[in-house]
């Protein structure tokens, strides 16, 4: 091909390479088959059943009413960001300077692809745990670098090991993103795993992020925070963010908690692209922070009730299921059925209207597996069982 | 874990055994023996719906009454408390702090009705000193919910 064809067809392509190159979510695609479909139970959500604690919107209604309506600093509130340091610290035991080494985000989305970019060059690969959240590969995409999966398995509590990373390694590795507890497995990490996974990024200059979203919804372990392991503060880019815990996914607020020098690099891109977070979204997450929380409590102790009738539900209907230690999804196996996971969800959503996610949308290893969502109301979770159980039945006789 | 228990009764009285062991990991056998206790212990008193009366037919016509008592010799506050208590149309009695002692919820099938029972019955206690009847015009929320347009929470469906 000449140059001049080259350019030629270069210019007919009105989209980058760059976007080309991103697949659509797996996820997506049930959107679309969701559309207009009546008395559907959906488990393929990704956030909580609760709307926003009610003294966290009046806190922001009330900013509103005071004409709270313009920008903030780019980094954020200087209240918020200090009322966080003090959090992550009394949570984590982490020091966080609210000045140099904090930014609040557009959620922590936007957290993870500012921190791409900040620390990304082209070429440059991060190592990723598969299966994991949809937009973990595309995050690297975009910023330009290679995505290097590793398999994670079940029967290995869909914990990435430090070894398997370590047999991944190129020059070209920059870093590891985890997020634990995980989005679609609800597996959690083990101290000793993450300091296994701490000593190998000190020894080999790698820079961990480690999206902890949702690091307030566990049960019956405690969270670890991957930079309160020692001397782990300087190699690790904290995500985290409101939406979980404080049933805030609406308000768009997220955080990365870094040295100074990655958060410098990722404030510049903030303000060129996002200026900063929502005023009022601020205001209602430094309430958050400050107000009572018992609200989390409370909702974390109704999600594992729901954890706990699922997965004995699942588990009922022979689609053996992994303990979900934390997040709210069950990620049960459905390979007795036969089928691949997205034929299972597509199906089970056409006869039983049950919505699940594929457990491939979220890496090859998710084959096999569906991601059901438990934030929804218990009665909803067992009329979804009881359809299951007939379609799993069904299918198992036919 | 009986405190467990109880939460989910208290948010659904109508949970059974099972659904309560499959949400807690207790055996079924377990949450029966717990909850058998807490009825004799008193722990809990009844399982209730709250019903939303405007909706049904029958009518019903709340008030709250405030009433001051006179200590009297021999018979502390709560022997009068009882004495109202006792009565039917009494649907919560409360000693509260402040201006007055009792705070007396009643329920009537009319205006009427409840006008008779602070006249004939209330006011004849011994020890009741006064009494200060507010009509409830409209329950808004009740027992923690709330009775019209309580709001729905409208999920995508599916998302990221």
């Amino acid at each position: 091909m000449s140059v001049q064809t080259r350019v030629q067809q270069h210019r007919k392509q009105k989209v980058s390479r760059r976007a080309d190159r991103l697949s659509p979510s797996g996820i997506r695609k049930f959107f679309d088959l969701l559309q207009g479909m009546e008395g559907v139970i959906s488990l393929g959500v990704g956030e909580p059943d609760y709307a926003t604690p009610w003294h966290i919107r009046e806190a922001a209604i009330e900013s509103i009413e005071k004409g709270q309506t313009m920008y903030t600093s780019n980094s954020g509130t200087p209240e918020l960001r200090k009322e966080l340091a003090r959090h992550l610290k009394l949570q984590y035991g982490v020091d966080y300077d609210p000045v140099t080494e904090i930014l609040i985000t557009v959620g922590v989305s936007e957290a993870l692809d500012l921190a791409m970019r900040a620390i990304l060059d082209p070429g440059d690969e991060v190592i990723l745990p598969d299966p994991s959240f949809v937009a973990y590969p595309s995050s690297v995409i975009l910023a330009e670098g290679n995505p290097v999966s590793i398999p994670t398995y079940e029967n290995t509590s869909f914990e990435i090991s430090a070894a398997d990373i370590e047999s991944r390694l190129t020059r070209r590795t920059r870093a590891i993103l985890i997020g634990y507890p995980s989005n679609p497995t609800g597996a959690v990490m083990s101290r000793q795993k993450l300091a296994d996974i701490a000593e190998l990024a000190a020894d080999k200059g790698l820079t961990v992020l480690s999206d902890e979203i949702y690091a307030r919804l566990t049960y019956g372990v405690e969270h670890t925070c991957f930079s309160s392991l020692p001397q782990m503060k300087e190699h690790t880019v904290l995500l985290g963010g409101f939406s979980k815990a404080y049933a805030m996914t609406g308000w768009r607020i997220g955080y990365a908690a870094a040295p100074a020098e990655i958060i410098a690099a990722m404030t510049k891109i903030h303000q060129y692209t996002m200026m900063c977070a929502s005023t009022m979204g601020q205001v209602a997450a430094l309430e958050a922070l400050k107000g009572d929380q018992d609200c989390v409590r409370e909702m974390v102790e109704d999600y594992n009730r729901r954890r706990l009738a699922i997965v004995k539900g699942l588990c009922n209907i022979g689609l053996s299921c992994f303990e979900p230690k934390g997040a709210f999804y069950a990620f049960p196996s459905i390979r007795r059925t036969g089928m691949t996971s997205e034929e299972f969800a597509e199906r089970l959503l056409e006869e039983e209207k049950v919505a699940v996610v594929p457990g491939s949308a979220f890496g090859a290893c998710g084959e096999g597996y569906v991601r059901c969502c438990y934030a929804t109301s218990m009665s909803d979770i067992e009329e979804a069982l009881r359809r299951i159980k007939r379609f799993v039945s069904k299918h198992r006789s036919g | 874990m009986l405190k467990d228990i109880l939460k989910i009764l208290e948010n659904d009285a109508r949970a059974t055994p099972r659904q309560i062991s499959d949400m807690t990991g207790l055996p079924q056998a377990e949450v029966n023996k717990l909850i058998k206790q807490a009825w004799q212990d008193h722990v809990i008193l009844k399982y209730k719906a709250i019903v939303n009366w405007d909706k049904a037919e029958n009518e019903h016509v709340f008030a709250l009454i405030e009433v001051k008592l006179e200590p009297q010799k021999d018979v502390g506050f709560d022997s009068i408390a009882e004495r109202i208590y006792r009565f039917p149309q009494a649907r919560s009695v409360y000693l509260v702090s402040g201006t007055y002692d009792l705070l007396v919820l009643v329920v009537g099938k009319n205006n009427h009705e409840i006008a008779n029972f602070v006249s004939q019955k209330l006011s004849h206690i011994d020890g009741v000193k006064a009494t200060n009847t507010q009509f409830i015009l409209k329950r808004y929320k009740e027992d923690g919910e709330v009775i019209e347009g309580a709001e729905e929470v409208k999920r995508q469906p599916v998302v990221l």
